[in-house]
């Protein structure tokens, strides 16, 4: 265990470290950011399979006989509706109907549920829903420390796990979870991600983290495998439309104004943040769009967006890049709810320039489009 | 890490090449390894007079954008066009043909007064 105010660090650390990985700092772990490049990683991903170390994301365990209606009060969806072996995308909001994180729930038993927050809040989203279901007939344990998570994703992700787990991957559909082996070890394969391409993320106990790592190296590389790190994840769920707590989603904004008002549904019993929620989803005061610059220059977070002419900045850009696939610079950004419509032109301020900029639905790269 | 022996240097890891009485620049293997793949380079306007240590242009990464200093004063003469297209000769070719920008400098002997070969190696402790 690390001393207080140190990285953590994952069970694979040592192994990237040996394929010559770049480490950098994420949510108070030591990640690799690149192996070989961000671009080369990317392009993997996109034209064969990538391989993902995310042992530093949140495992909650929450069970028990109110472990659904619990989470359902919890948390903006409710997690009652899956069948067992299903999973959805949700988020944890503040009462004022800030945004605390997004994340996954996975149904894995009638009484038995895996919340998967994001690196960079899990010990929030862990405090925070043990208060919530406190006085509730649920247990909430945090096996964060005790679980490594590894994700393949790319059109030939499916081609390479089958072989290697006991897990039928055909039958196992987008959004969907299993319990068996994996790499000789158990393992949970869920059939989720975060890049926009076919894939899988599996759960594993932490000590198997590396056998299972090296088992999907050794029988991917020939195949066009490649490890990537956190630059790549980037790039490919920017390109994928996909938020980012931090820069998309934060405290001082809602699923609505993130475009994802599809995920707090309000039909349904109360849950924290539900009534702030209501009243912003009639009086939204920004709303994410996509852009596309259509000049020389990258928009990156933090950048003023402007109107046309304009003095003052009318919103700002949330993340952006030069998209490894599309060749154009890309970007999130808030506006104003009524300069949100496809095809409105902004600028977008960069350094002493306006760049010009198009307003474009999400996402910006669909796989098999 | 390569750090060609004709070159000059700056502690900000750019490297220049006397050629007459002008000189070429760029960055150095060091700094585009350190910056990651390239995919954007903003480059001076012809004609434009810098100052040493002057920021001349910006260099773009996949995730940062870093100012580019120019090592010694002078009058650009020439920019590299091929960067618009082609970033990534930044990484391949550093010294060669990922070369930025060509000046013309106000004092001839200024580029003796720069970092040579060794001195560089040893900032970036090579």
């Amino acid at each position: 265990m690390s001393e207080p105010g140190s990285l953590r660090r994952t069970a694979l650390v040592e192994l990237h470290r040996g394929l010559g990985a770049r480490l950098i700092e994420f949510g108070g772990w030591e990640m690799p950011v690149q192996y070989t490049g961000i671009i080369d990683e990317h392009r993997a991903v996109r034209t064969a399979a990538g391989l993902f170390d995310l042992s530093h994301m949140g495992e909650l365990w929450v069970t028990g006989p109110e472990a659904a209606s619990g989470l359902a009060r919890a948390i903006a969806t409710d997690p009652g509706r899956l069948a067992v072996g299903r999973a959805h995308y949700s988020m944890m909001c503040a009462p004022d109907g800030g945004i605390i994180d997004d994340l996954i729930v996975y149904r894995l038993g009638p009484e038995r549920f895996l919340v998967v927050p994001n690196a960079s809040n899990a010990l929030v989203v862990a405090a925070e829903l043990r208060q919530r279901l406190a006085g509730t007939d649920a247990q909430l344990e945090d096996a964060t420390l005790t679980t490594s998570l590894i994700a393949i994703q790319g059109p030939r992700a499916r081609e390479i796990l089958a072989p290697l787990t006991d897990v039928s991957l055909d039958p196992l559909r987008y959004y969907a979870i299993a319990a068996g082996t994996a790499a000789g070890v158990p393992a949970h394969v869920a059939r989720t991600g975060y890049t926009g391409e076919d894939g899988f993320e599996l759960f594993v106990a932490w000590a198997d983290g590396p056998v299972v790592w090296e088992t999907l190296i050794a029988a991917g590389a020939p195949l066009g495998l490649m490890p990537c790190g956190l630059g790549a994840r980037d790039t490919l769920r920017l390109e994928a439309g996909m938020p980012l707590y931090g820069n998309e989603l934060g405290r001082d904004g809602t699923p609505v104004e993130a475009g994802l008002g599809r995920v707090a549904k309000l039909d349904r019993g109360d849950f924290v943040g539900r009534d702030a929620l209501e009243a912003n989803a009639a009086a939204p005061r920004k709303q994410l769009v996509g852009l596309v610059l259509k000049d020389r220059g990258i928009a990156r977070h933090g950048y003023p967006v402007y109107l046309p002419g304009a003095d003052v900045a009318c919103g700002d850009v949330t993340s952006g890049t030069m998209s490894p696939t599309l060749e154009v610079a890309i970007a999130m950004a808030y506006v104003p709810p009524d300069q949100a419509a496809l095809g409105t032109m902004v600028d977008v301020g960069i350094r002493a320039s306006r760049v010009p900029a198009e307003v474009v639905a999400l996402p910006f790269y669909r796989r098999g489009a | 890490m390569e750090v060609p022996d004709g070159l000059r240097y700056t502690a900000d890891h750019e490297w220049l090449r006397s050629e007459g009485d002008q000189a070429v620049v760029g960055i150095t293997a060091y700094a585009a390894d350190e910056l990651g793949d390239v995919v954007f380079v903003e480059l001076p306007a012809v004609g434009r007079k810098v100052a040493a240590r002057e920021v001349f242009g910006v260099i773009e990464s996949v995730k940062t954008a870093s100012d580019l200093y120019c090592p010694v004063a002078g009058e650009i003469v020439a920019i590299n066009d091929a960067l618009t297209a082609s970033p990534e000769l930044v990484n391949s070719d550093p010294h060669g043909a990922g070369w930025m920008i060509r000046l013309r400098p106000d004092d001839p002997a200024a580029p003796e007064t720069l970092l040579d070969a060794d001195a560089y190696r040893a900032i970036i402790g090579g």
